[in-house]
């Protein structure tokens, strides 16, 4: 296991290094300056700026100075936001999407798993019929339509929650919904598999002939052990949220890490765009980690197949 | 058993048969193939006979239904705009005074075309390198492990904003954007069926009797091994349209007046307020696109292998 663990985490690194210098050279050959009102400026108070910001140097040693500022977590200043640190932007903008965000996994989860487990008992019926359909629907409808619908409906037309904009709590709720049909309906289709696959199980057949109760048979064995690969798929639905945050922020003018990503993309501010893709590949990388060595950890059959790989 | 120890062996003892008679280990009744048993519980599966309608559809509208209205995409009447749907306009009118019906069509058929490069070069890509790491194996297979390894923690969405960033965005560009970690998937869904292909007595029996590399790959283990590559295919194209969609609303797609299914929803959602049917319809179309390629993936899935059923 220990073993693993680092190979995992030296994977991690070069992933990131990968990443850090992708993005460095990528931004280097961007069209465009990243001053501002650069017609306005003379000649000599752009190469100051340029050279206030290290600009100026050959490119490998804008490299070196760039991986010297990123081991000690400076992700530098922003040019647009005059001033400010980029660090500091992420922090301001990263609780208010993590809030939206978690917050749609728990409805995900709260309305996905039930929806799952009545879809797998009651298999072929219209109840079951109807979780699949709504499961198929919730894979094929971007949130930012939705986002845009329930706005727009729930927001303008009806009046009931806040349009947009970010305070109070009644403000998450709509972006949160939004984000989470996709965990509703990936949750309600992976729980709906798994559970058929474990109700025909032989220890299944074990608790009912002891006499177990229907209920006690569904809660204390069928669903805890469908429950448990679930948390494979948690990986690919944060990132999916991840994703749909950008857009979904953006649409309901919300201050978090998404929209201020999209914004720097828009003005074209260099620090910016590298900081917040730095942070969120950590973020991927570190959430996959955690989750592979979550489910490791609970469920021994795992680790011994990821160890052998 | 009968012995006949005092007689030789001789030709009254045998007797001869209609040669029909005795094939009692043929198979009787129609062969069915493979792909004939795939076939046909494709036909039986519902959603999946839907959704191969439902893309049917969209693809027949997307190549005729800007030719078959009066209009062009592009097309500017200042003295209609914002329109609704008419006899005139059939899908109503935007903010310039395009007609909505030629501009939904035009576009899904722009955000096909992307999807459908994106999977081509996915499949080129992750073909090429995944059946090279399975089939050849050993060191090599070692080395291209650990940089796909490294590859694959990227995440897909950074990767397609930063090279939308600096090139030009464009058909081409956003499916080559989508393909730089696209395929990486595809190679290790190819380099897994090659591993556990190539150890079958098949492959063993076409090597001992002198087929080439070239050979086995292509005759034996392309055929064997292209199961999984469709349904991964089948889940590219929808993944590939959201993609598209995003990057039209954040900016990065293509540009006017060009359309695609991502910008008209995002031109739609400009003027949502007081025209809402300008997002409804694109947003409609999207959905379709995406369902209908949803529940083909589905169906091939569960015809391809029933027992991954899920």
């Amino acid at each position: 296991m220990g073993k693993y663990v680092l190979q995992r985490v030296i994977y991690m690194v070069v992933t990131l290094w990968v990443i850090a210098t992708f993005t460095f050279f990528l931004m280097h050959t961007l069209p465009g300056s990243p001053l501002k009102n650069e017609e306005r400026l003379s000649p000599e108070l752009q190469e100051q700026i340029l050279a206030e910001y290290g600009l100026d140097q050959p490119l490998p040693i804008q490299y070196v100075q760039y991986f010297k500022r990123l081991l000690v977590g400076d992700l530098g200043i922003s040019f647009y936001y005059d001033g400010r640190k980029v660090t500091d932007l992420i922090a301001g903008g990263f609780p208010v999407s993590a809030h939206i965000g978690l917050q749609a996994i728990l409805i995900g989860v709260l309305v996905g798993v039930p929806l799952g487990c009545i879809a797998a008992l009651r298999r072929g019926t219209a109840v079951d019929n109807a979780a699949t359909l709504v499961a198929i629907l919730g894979v094929s409808v971007p949130s930012f339509v939705l986002a845009a619908l329930l706005s727009y409906y729930v927001g303008v037309v009806w009046g009931i929650l806040p349009a947009g904009l970010w305070g109070s709590w009644k403000h998450s709720i709509l972006p949160s919904l939004s984000l989470s049909v996709l965990v509703i309906a990936q949750m309600a289709r992976f729980i709906r598999t798994e559970m058929l696959e474990v109700l025909g199980q032989d220890y299944i057949k074990t608790a009912k002939a002891k006499g177990l109760s229907q209920s006690v048979v569904v809660m204390r064995h069928a669903l805890r052990n469908s429950l448990i690969p679930a948390i494979t798929i948690l990986g690919p639905l944060m990132i999916n949220i991840l994703t749909g945050s950008l857009v979904v922020e953006h649409i309901f003018a919300i201050p978090g890490m998404g929209e201020m990503f999209v914004q720097s993309i828009v003005v074209n501010d260099y620090t910016g765009i590298m900081g917040v893709t730095l942070f969120y590949s950590l973020l991927i990388i570190i959430v996959i980690f955690v989750i592979d060595i979550l489910y490791g950890l609970i469920d021994p059959r795992i680790r011994i197949a990821g160890v052998k790989e | 058993m009968i012995r006949h120890s005092s007689k030789q062996v001789s030709p009254e003892l045998f007797e001869w048969l209609e040669s029909s008679s005795w094939d009692g280990d043929r198979t009787t009744g129609k062969r069915v193939s493979f792909w004939g048993d795939v076939w046909r519980r494709f036909w039986e599966n519902k959603g999946a006979v839907i959704g191969l309608i439902i893309v049917l559809l969209v693809g027949i509208m997307a190549l005729l239904g800007p030719a078959i209205s009066p209009h062009t995409y592009y097309e500017q009447r200042l003295e209609h705009t914002n329109e609704a749907p008419s006899w005139q306009f059939w899908f109503g009118t935007d903010d310039l005074g395009r007609d909505l019906w030629t501009r939904t069509w035009y576009g899904a058929g722009v955000s096909l075309q992307i999807a459908l490069l994106a999977a081509l070069i996915d499949l080129i890509l992750g073909v090429s390198y995944g059946s090279i790491s399975g089939y050849f194996g050993g060191r090599l297979d070692l080395v291209m492990q650990r940089m796909l390894e490294v590859l694959y923690g990227i995440p897909t969405l950074i990767v397609i904003i930063l090279i939308l960033i600096v090139f030009e965005p464009g058909i081409v560009a956003i499916a080559l954007a989508m393909s730089v970690t696209g395929w990486i998937n595809m190679a290790r869904v190819v380099r897994g069926q090659m591993l556990t292909l190539k150890t079958k007595e098949f492959i063993l029996a076409a090597s001992a009797l002198g087929a080439s590399h070239y050979r086995i790959l292509m005759k034996h283990l392309f055929p064997n091994a292209m199961g999984p590559v469709i349904v991964m295919l089948m889940f590219t194209i929808p993944q590939a349209i959201f993609f598209e969609a995003f990057l039209s609303f954040i900016g990065l797609g293509i540009r006017p007046p060009e359309a695609s299914l991502g910008m008209l929803v995002q031109q739609g959602f400009q003027v949502l307020q007081f025209s809402p049917i300008q997002l409804i319809i694109p947003a409609t179309v999207l959905g379709l696109i995406m369902l209908g390629f949803n529940l083909l993936g589905d169906g091939l899935r569960d015809a391809l292998d029933p027992k991954l059923r899920r």
